[in-house]
């Protein structure tokens, strides 16, 4: 169905400059597109930066987001990444397990994720983990009885495969 | 050379062949003014009432022209006051370029005195924008600049520049601007299709936009037109695009289009659009639009495909180029019963005002007078509202840019500062601004402007007393509940012009009309003609907001 709402990933390279940030996400806020997470930072070429940025919206939608936003000056390549041909990994880091009785099964839950303990204070634990968006998704509900005291969550990044 | 940023400036305006400019200055523009007083001999300024006249003449310049039109102003309140006058250009697609002062880079971020980000605020309502923050880029950022205001699809670009870079000292070398060949992305398979679709429609409709102007593609589609044989109606920026007294054009299309034209969107298998992003104001219903059509659009912007209404098939590029391509795979074809179909149509519903008393003065009667004493070749830029529309009903354009209007916006106010830019780039034509008196009251200031330079525009002003479009409205949706749109402020605008220095005349009788406006038309400086029409002239035909274009009301009772 062409008006179903689905998460879709855009990668775009972007020229450098003042306000671009600011260009891209002002053309979805005037425009009235969703935006789920934006990644920014830059490339191996200097003064170009890649963006991920997932939307959710209808197809239509997407032909709209991506033509609007070649029109963007700056804006120098729009690549719709599909799931099966890219590679998507989202970051995340929380701090949980106030009480010595609530850390041990916290640090299980760790290693079953292969997560990393990276900091270690009085109040918590800080966690860390680098996955796919579902298993940062699965990781985070099994923190949760936990006690999560603070997450941060990078949004998407992905590449083409290939 | 070693020049300063801001004679740098004006060097790159030359480079690009600019003569003339408008703006008004201020403490962040000291420098650049101080060069234009150097290069005074080499580049006109016009120094408008206000910022927003200023815009609107640059505008105007560019639309009547087809160069690109060029504003300063200051910092702060000088650019916001742009900012309205960026948005009509930049819904329109015209070709114009803002420059504005800043405070200097220490001051930047600080809320300093008239500082503004005016590269944040008008971020959504131009094309792009920059602000030059070393001086080094200047040169190449204003030629940028003038690159994209005026390819592809064009629009307004503004330059912001803190003040320190203006007196900053550069090295400066001469550049020739870039001009680049216009585009057809559209590959031989895509126009062979649309060649096919062309030969296989037994009723094509061919419906013209802005960007047959802005394209300069008339010649092109007048062959395109011959050689398919269909009825043409046009958008309000479409105007001139196809000329008017053409018997195969039929009037505008959409909320304030001709009967005909919606009976032949309604009928028509083929629904060729031509530089054109079907506005809301053309479709109307979209679920009801061109029920038995295929629907090709041409348009130079992918982004417009499929955005408002879907296409059976598109070509990308610029609208002259593609058409030439086209009309090179086509031969010659006729539709004879499906165009008595349209001239009986087009003899059924013909566009008229009437009045019961017979020395009532009509704005059809005053525009088609109009028509005649200026031979169908006036520039005419409006205001917006019922005039506007009466403007584009009732002259008959003939060559593109002779309509100057607010079309995408729809900014009150717009029109008298467009005519100043209009007359300036064509001095040698008759420039009218179509105005009603709620629009004039908004901008009004810009008359001094006229006086001051001697801009020989006629301002034939509809006074009647009301915002006429809105209270068409009340009347119709809001039982008549004609909420502060009964105006009755008792200007006399014979006086208000005389203060200015400029000669007023009234026109309050159907007698007036042609003597007035002969005697208007033949003065050598601005004019003023006090129009005075009855209150309840309405805009017809009319397709209420959300009705389906083929069902325009015809007749609005007025029994009050």
């Amino acid at each position: 169905m062409a008006d179903k709402e689905n998460l879709h990933v855009l990668s775009v390279l972007v020229e450098d400059g003042s306000g671009v940030l600011g260009r891209i996400m002002g053309l979805f806020s005037r425009r009235g597109y969703s935006i789920q997470s934006v990644s920014a930072a830059q490339t191996e070429e200097p003064g170009i930066s890649r963006m991920t940025i997932v939307a959710q919206c209808t197809e239509d939608t997407l032909e709209q987001i991506d033509k609007q936003l070649s029109k963007l000056i700056p804006v120098k390549e729009v690549t719709l990444l599909d799931e099966l041909n890219s590679v998507r990994r989202e970051h995340v880091l929380v701090k949980a397990g106030s009480s010595e009785d609530t850390r041990r099964g916290l640090i299980d839950v760790a290693n079953l994720f292969q997560a990393k303990v990276v900091d270690v204070g009085q109040e918590n634990l800080m966690l860390e983990l680098t996955g796919q968006p579902r298993t940062i998704d699965a990781f985070i509900r099994l923190v949760k009885p936990y006690g999560i005291q603070k997450l941060v969550r990078t949004g998407i990044t992905a590449l083409e495969r290939g | 050379m070693k020049l300063t940023g801001a004679q740098i400036i004006i060097e790159c305006l030359l480079e690009q062949g600019v003569d003339t400019v408008f703006g008004y200055p201020g403490g962040s523009v000291l420098n650049i003014y101080d060069a234009l007083y150097e290069y005074q001999d080499k580049v006109r300024h016009i120094l408008t009432a206000h910022e927003q006249g200023a815009c609107h003449a640059a505008d105007g310049y560019a639309r009547s022209s087809g160069k690109t039109g060029v504003v300063i102003a200051t910092s702060g309140p000088g650019a916001t006051n742009l900012v309205t006058g960026l948005a009509t250009a930049y819904m329109d697609s015209v070709p114009l370029v803002a420059i504005t002062g800043n405070v200097a880079l220490p001051l930047l971020g600080l809320d300093s005195f008239q500082e503004v980000d005016i590269t944040g605020v008008t971020m959504p309502i131009t094309k792009h924008n920059y602000i030059v923050k070393d001086v080094k880029d200047l040169a190449d950022t204003l030629r940028e600049a003038f690159l994209i205001a005026s390819t592809g699809r064009k629009g307004p670009v503004l330059v912001d520049i803190p003040k320190d870079i203006t007196a900053a000292v550069y090295d400066y070398a001469p550049k020739k601007p870039e001009h680049p060949a216009p585009t057809c992305a559209a590959a031989k398979e895509d126009l062979e299709k649309a060649a096919a679709m062309i030969r296989e429609a037994k009723r094509p409709f061919i419906y013209t936009g802005g960007g047959v102007v802005a394209s300069g593609a008339d010649k092109e589609v007048r062959a395109f037109v011959d050689l398919i044989d269909g009825p043409v109606a046009s958008s309000l920026m479409g105007q001139g695009g196809f000329d008017n007294t053409d018997p195969r054009y039929i009037g505008m299309l959409g909320m304030h289009g001709t009967k005909t034209s919606s009976l032949a969107v309604g009928k028509c298998d083929l629904f060729i659009g031509i530089g054109t992003r079907f506005s809301d104001r053309v479709v109307c219903d979209i679920k009801t639009f061109a029920p038995q059509a295929k629907v090709l659009q041409i348009d130079i912007d992918p982004a417009e495909i499929n955005k408002n209404i879907k296409v059976s098939h598109k070509l990308i590029g610029d609208v002259a180029l593609v058409l030439q391509k086209l009309n090179a795979l086509l031969s010659p074809s006729k539709h004879p019963e499906w165009m008595a179909e349209i001239m009986e149509d087009k003899k059924q519903y013909p566009l008229i005002q009437t009045a019961d008393d017979p020395e009532a003065v009509l704005p059809q009667y005053v525009l088609e007078t109009l028509d005649e004493l200026t031979g169908g070749d006036a520039i005419l830029t409006t205001e917006v509202g019922q005039h506007q529309m009466w403007a584009a009903q009732f002259y008959n354009f003939k060559h593109p840019r002779q309509l100057v209007t607010s079309g995408g916006l729809g900014t009150m106010g717009y029109g008298l500062g467009a005519s100043l830019g209009a007359q300036v780039a064509n001095p040698d034509k008759l420039v009218i601004n179509v105005a009603g008196d709620g629009s004039f009251h908004m901008n009004c200031n810009e008359l001094v402007t006229a006086a001051k330079y001697n801009i020989p525009i006629v301002e034939l002003l509809f006074n009647n007393n009301v915002l006429g479009m809105v209270r068409q409205w009340q009347r119709l949706f809001y039982g008549k509940r004609f909420s502060q749109t009964t105006l009755d402020r008792g200007t006399d605008y014979v006086k208000l012009a005389e203060a200015y220095g400029i000669p007023g005349y009234t026109i309050s009788k159907k007698s007036d009309v042609r003597p007035v406006l002969q005697k208007a038309l033949e003065h050598k400086c601005p004019v003023l003609i006090n129009c005075i029409i009855d209150k309840d002239i309405n805009v017809l035909p009319m397709v209420p907001a959300g009705a389906s274009v083929a069902e325009p009301i015809l007749n609005i009772e007025i029994d009050d």
